[in-house]
């Protein structure tokens, strides 16, 4: 079932958390909702679930309006950040909770939850009290209690925020799974892009009330809409150049950019991801810096090389495979030649 | 007089105590002393209580209490008048604790100081606003009087002024328990589908058990022992508007200090009850409140 939200305005006193925001959510898929803290992600998600009501703008599921419908008629499940188990009920009795508020008999009960119990792999801790259990298991919990009443579409707020990140690993891949395996329409809150990227179909960048871009993982990353966005999907190189007829320049060096065919020079930011840096002992063009290597961490899967451009004394970050850094033999004072093979121009009609 | 939040929260630092090293005769004098003043103060004076009324024997301590019907009407009285007043606290205490400790509104910080007027207004002043509220000479004596409906010197006033003095009790214990335990389960409660009743009392009410039940404790015991409201509005019409604290105060008067002293030895045996039980429902109430407080610090971990 596909959730629709259409100019959802949302203001606390002076503070405008949600800005005349529009989303679709397609029926089945499992969508992040991602951003800084404080870009309205999680007030969006109460808006939909019925938990805040908007100032302007509608939530439609499938055609129908239920912007006025009462989050208890909504039919919608709601996994919280601290979980909110009821402490004085057992793990039985969470689950069969929906069910019970509704008045179903209690065989059909006994089915849904001990099938909800398989699913979450807690099979046998049924008569458990949510202080008995650790924090991956409370979530689970969690999560089986909103799956009980058959929701129109689960909804889940920063739902491993508060793990360890070891617990926060294997709960992610087992979401996808179980995302895989029940197909029920979700909405995830996160800030955590990473998070974002491994579990979710699509992903909508939030910033300051208002969506920044929405798209598969592979596209946001690739192709950013904004500075903000590609500045916080992760570690950047940021060059302050110019810009006039397709050509951007910074110091002697200069790349080409046709799309920026305009006759007057403009100031622009120029953006570059560490792995789209590389690096040369000879130079290649007039597009490579003479940059002296600062430090080098070869920890890991790529080895981070840290430089300062000799011209303007800029800092970059580079990330070279392991093969490729044995095979320059970088040294610490070593001079090299860094040449993007992608970068990104964003003119400043983007104000942070 | 109302010191239970307090306790709690002493008792629960005390865990973190710094060991110190005092003299001895410090430590053992100052022990020495609280004991002896407990004694002298309340020990001595409360089994004088029971020695008194014993002291003609258990027959005629027997007697005393049952073959006077103005005292057993006066016992039967004080076991109606209590619970009804807890059940109307009940009620008020847990719609004031709701609205204060889950709304912010105008006039919340009034509501608050409000719920506490009781505590601070003399009993004799409260019986007294009843008595120049619905006596003959109050606004609406005339009125009431017309209608057939007698509140003052009968069993309404009686109930009305129990009720306004222990009015703070029960609303008192269930403010800083229903602020500790938040409000996440109630909403995830109206999000699976539950209505306002049924989350009134599958979930607030299951967490607030023990605070709610030390209120009532507190409150039923307050409510037994009440004299100066009561006093004030009664008219003291023997086996009709006597309560037991009444009953003991005319028996007195009367000289007939045996009657007197086994009546007040049954409030006595009230209130050790009631002691009893405050004790084990407090250890309770602590015990939720550290779970509450546990719950909300961040959990992380397998």
């Amino acid at each position: 079932m596909s959730i629709k939200v259409e100019g959802i305005t949302k203001r606390f006193g002076s503070f405008t958390a949600l800005d005349n925001v529009s989303l679709e959510v397609p029926g089945g898929s499992l969508l992040a909702l991602l951003g800084p803290s404080g870009s309205g992600k999680t007030t969006l998600l109460r808006v939909i679930a019925g938990l805040e009501p908007p100032d302007a703008g509608r939530v439609l599921n499938e055609d129908e309006d239920m912007t006025l419908t009462s989050a208890r008629e909504r039919n919608v499940g709601f996994v919280f950040q601290h979980y909110a188990l009821f402490r004085h009920m057992s793990v039985y009795e969470n689950i069969a909770f929906g069910l019970r508020v509704r008045r179903a008999p209690k065989k059909e009960i006994h089915e849904r939850v001990t099938e909800l119990l398989h699913l979450v792999r807690l099979e046998g801790l049924g008569k458990r009290y949510p202080s008995q259990l650790s924090g991956g298991q409370r979530q689970r919990v969690a999560l089986a209690r909103a799956l009980a009443i058959r929701p129109k579409v689960l909804l889940l707020d920063e739902p491993f925020g508060a793990l360890d990140a070891k617990v926060r690993d294997e709960l992610r891949s087992w979401l996808r799974r179980l995302h895989d395996e029940i197909h029920v329409t979700s909405v995830f809150v996160t800030h955590d892009q990473q998070e974002a990227f491994e579990v979710a179909d699509r992903v909508v960048v939030m910033n300051g009330g208002r969506v920044e871009q929405v798209g598969a993982p592979a596209e946001v990353f690739e192709n950013p809409a904004n500075a903000f966005v590609m500045d916080f999907l992760g570690n950047v190189n940021v060059i302050q150049a110019k810009v006039s007829n397709g050509r951007a320049r910074f110091g002697s060096l200069e790349w080409l950019f046709p799309e920026h065919d305009h006759g007057d020079e403009r100031a622009a930011t120029l953006y570059v991801r560490p792995h789209e840096l590389q690096i040369e002992r000879s130079p290649n063009g007039g597009g490579s810096m003479r940059a002296r290597v600062d430090r080098i961490n070869a920890a890991g899967p790529v080895a981070k090389v840290f430089l300062s451009s000799l011209e303007g004394g800029m800092g970059l970050n580079v990330e070279v495979s392991a093969d490729r850094y044995v095979e320059l033999n970088l040294k610490t004072g070593d001079t090299v030649y860094v040449a993007p093979r992608k970068m990104r121009v964003f003119t400043p009609e983007y104000v942070i | 007089m109302h010191n239970a939040p307090l306790t709690v929260v002493t008792r629960a630092t005390s865990g973190h105590a710094v060991a110190r090293r005092d003299h001895a005769w410090i430590r053992w004098g100052l022990i020495l002393f609280a004991v002896g003043s407990l004694t002298l103060l309340i020990v001595v004076p409360v089994v004088n209580v029971f020695y008194q009324a014993l002291a003609p024997g258990l027959r005629a301590y027997i007697d005393n209490l049952v073959r006077d019907p103005d005292t057993l009407h006066a016992i039967g009285l004080t076991l109606i008048i209590a619970p009804v007043a807890v059940i109307a606290n009940l009620v008020f205490g847990i719609a004031a604790a709701w609205a204060i400790a889950r709304f912010k509104f105008p006039g919340r910080s009034l509501l608050t100081a409000l719920v506490d007027l009781p505590f601070s207004v003399s009993p004799v002043v409260a019986g007294l606003m009843l008595v120049l509220l619905f006596g003959m000479q109050g606004h609406f004596g005339p009125w009431l009087r017309e209608h057939g409906v007698s509140i003052i010197f009968a069993w309404p006033g009686l109930i009305l002024a129990t009720t306004f003095v222990t009015l703070p009790f029960i609303a008192r214990e269930l403010i800083p328990v229903m602020e500790a335990i938040g409000s996440d389960e109630e909403v995830a409660a109206v999000s699976l589908g539950a209505s306002g009743w049924q989350m009134l009392w599958r979930i607030t009410l299951p967490n607030v058990k023990w605070g709610l039940l030390y209120g009532v404790i507190l409150c039923n015991a307050r409510a037994m022992g009440e004299f100066g409201a009561v006093y004030v509005v009664s008219g003291h019409i023997a086996g009709r508007t006597d309560t037991m604290p009444l009953r003991v105060e005319k028996l007195f008067q009367e000289y007939n200090n045996p009657a007197s002293f086994a009546v007040a030895s049954l409030l006595t045996l009230l209130a050790l009850v009631t002691l009893v039980l405050k004790v084990v429902v407090a250890r309770k109430t602590r015990r939720d409140l550290e779970e509450a407080a546990r719950e909300s610090a961040p959990t992380g971990g397998a």
